[in-house]
């Protein structure tokens, strides 16, 4: 399924966020969003899943989605939104509950997405248990198990800490590398964009417009190999470069107000 | 350095830490003091009886079966009001967490009611429905209505946000929202609630009673005080005391049971 983005603008009773962004994802792309601070990512990724209305524009889906996707646009949260009083398996089962499958077809598909997340002996345990990287495993595998279309990732490895943020990277190429879908990923870190993406989209500081789009040439697979850190650090400066000093105005417009 | 010195310690403290034996010593020491004083005859025994004499007085009111005609009728009229002003408070606070419309229409009234003293209401409901069992149910019905709605409300506005957009972003009709987002994730605040609206309604069945009753525990502590029994006026008390404590033990059950995900 390929996304058109026409001319979405969107403000927030008066404010500005998001002006005119025009945007093709081809199906199975990684685009990455990076912007600074408060430029209107969320914004934007919560009007293409659906949950935002836009003030103009609008989001063509093209073509249809897989037969078996059951929520062709679906969410990975920052703060993984999971619901404490259900332990992993009831909670990636939530995203099944309301498709008339049955029991068994429930526990069978929530069995493959925790073992395909590496969440096989956790399926008992409550979230409060669980290590952040392991919680945001349990987001992947809700997210999974819909079979989605289209990724909406917001920043989905930020409240992470390094170690786990680079673990958890690599398994979402591992996983990607099997699942086809188009993923859409807003992120504040560089790195993250320069390893996962095939193309990146640079906003402007609020309101949001897009600057650039950076094309990665390098396949995903090949970039966590040794002799790929110099492109990957290259890419990294290239973003850097273009939004460092609308990040300093915007940290300090934050500041200010 | 010429001279080692350890490092003074500083840390420590403010640091609440469970103490078996101290409240178990306290407790018997207390008594321990009022009963050694008693029997010293500091104490006037007309006025402050011996804790000795106050069980005396509660075995003499089990042995005669009024202790538990007593706590019986107490406990009944209790339950029938905690439960019908839980029910129709969860009922309406849970309309007025979900729906704007309902919230802008029951705030003003709640907001009304709320500060009245229920007591204040037994008079007239005793000319509503007579002096019998309906009018004091009502009484506690009523009082543990309005910290139930508001419970339950407020518990409704403390469900983080985003588990919802979660919901919705995942198709959940709007009905699954409230009863496996919504419902749960104000459990607690309606458990807390629970423990607010337990007290009143022991506060309401002892004053309900001293008005007008034949058996309950306030109707005890009250004809007992008519006729300067202070020891079985004190077992009263004491059975109050005694029922407190089993409710919030009951509560804290239930709310382990519940909340086992805290
Ligand atoms: N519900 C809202 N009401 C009013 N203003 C909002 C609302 N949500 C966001 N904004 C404002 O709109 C702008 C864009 O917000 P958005 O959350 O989309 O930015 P972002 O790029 O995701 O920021 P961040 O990098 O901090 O996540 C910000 O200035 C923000 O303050
Ligand atoms: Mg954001």
């Amino acid at each position: 399924m390929d996304l058109r983005l026409e001319g979405i603008t969107h403000s927030y009773d008066g404010l500005l966020a998001l002006d005119g962004i025009d945007l093709e994802v081809r199906d199975g792309e990684t685009v990455a969003i990076i912007g600074p601070s408060g430029c209107g990512k969320s914004t934007l990724l919560g009007i293409v899943g659906g949950l935002l209305k836009p003030s103009a524009g609008r989001v063509l889906a093209i073509g249809a989605p897989r037969a078996d996707s059951l929520n062709p646009f679906t969410y990975v949260f920052q703060d993984f939104a999971l619901l404490p009083w259900r332990n992993v398996a009831a909670n990636v089962a939530l995203a099944l509950e309301h498709h008339g499958l049955s029991r068994a077809e429930r526990r069978e598909r929530v069995a493959a997405a925790l073992a395909l997340t590496g969440l096989g002996e956790f399926a008992a345990a409550l979230p409060k248990q669980l290590s952040g990287g392991m919680r945001q495993r349990v987001g992947i595998a809700r997210a999974l198990v819909v079979r989605p279309a289209v990724l909406l990732l917001d920043e989905p490895l930020s409240a992470l800490d390094a170690q786990t943020r680079e673990l958890l990277m690599e398994d979402l190429l591992a996983i990607w590398a099997r699942e086809r879908s188009t993923r859409l990923y807003v992120t504040h870190n560089l790195d993250e964009a320069a390893r996962l993406a095939d193309r990146v989209i640079v906003l402007s500081r609020r309101p949001g417009r897009i600057r650039e789009i950076v094309r990665i040439d390098m396949p995903v697979a090949e970039r966590g190999a040794p002799t790929a850190l110099p492109v990957v650090a290259g890419v990294r400066e290239k973003l850097w470069a273009l939004i460092r000093d609308e990040a300093r105005d915007a940290e300090r417009e934050v500041q200010h107000g | 350095m010429a001279d080692a010195a350890p490092v003074t310690f500083r840390g420590g403290g403010f640091h609440p830490r469970p103490q078996r034996l101290v409240p178990v010593a306290v407790f018997v020491a207390v008594i321990g003091l009022w009963q050694f004083a008693s029997w010293r005859g500091w104490l006037p025994a007309l006025f402050l009886p011996s804790p000795w004499e106050i069980v005396t007085a509660l075995g003499g009111m089990i042995s005669d079966g009024s202790l538990g005609r007593h706590v019986g009728a107490s406990l009944m009229r209790i339950a029938l009001g905690w439960v019908l002003g839980t029910a129709a408070g969860l009922a309406i606070g849970l309309a007025m967490g979900i729906f704007s419309v309902a919230r802008a229409a029951g705030l003003p009234v709640v907001s009304a009611l709320f500060p009245i003293p229920k007591i204040a209401l037994l008079p007239l409901f005793i000319l509503w429905f007579g002096i019998g069992e309906p009018s004091k149910v009502a009484t506690i019905g009523f009082g543990v209505f309005f910290p139930t709605v508001i419970a339950a409300y407020t518990a409704c506005d403390s469900v983080p946000r985003n588990l919802i957009r979660m919901a919705q972003s995942f198709g959940l009709p709007p009905a699954a929202i409230v009863w496996k987002i919504l419902v749960p994730g104000a459990m607690p605040g309606i458990l807390a609630g629970f423990r607010i609206t337990a007290s009143i309604a022991l506060i309401l069945v002892v004053a309900a009673e001293m008005i007008g009753a034949q058996y309950g525990i306030g109707a005890f502590i009250l004809s007992a005080g008519n006729l300067n029994q202070i020891d079985h006026l004190l077992a009263g008390v004491t059975l109050l005391s005694l029922l407190g404590l089993a409710v919030s033990a009951v509560l804290g059950a239930v709310e382990r049971a519940v909340l086992r995900w805290r």
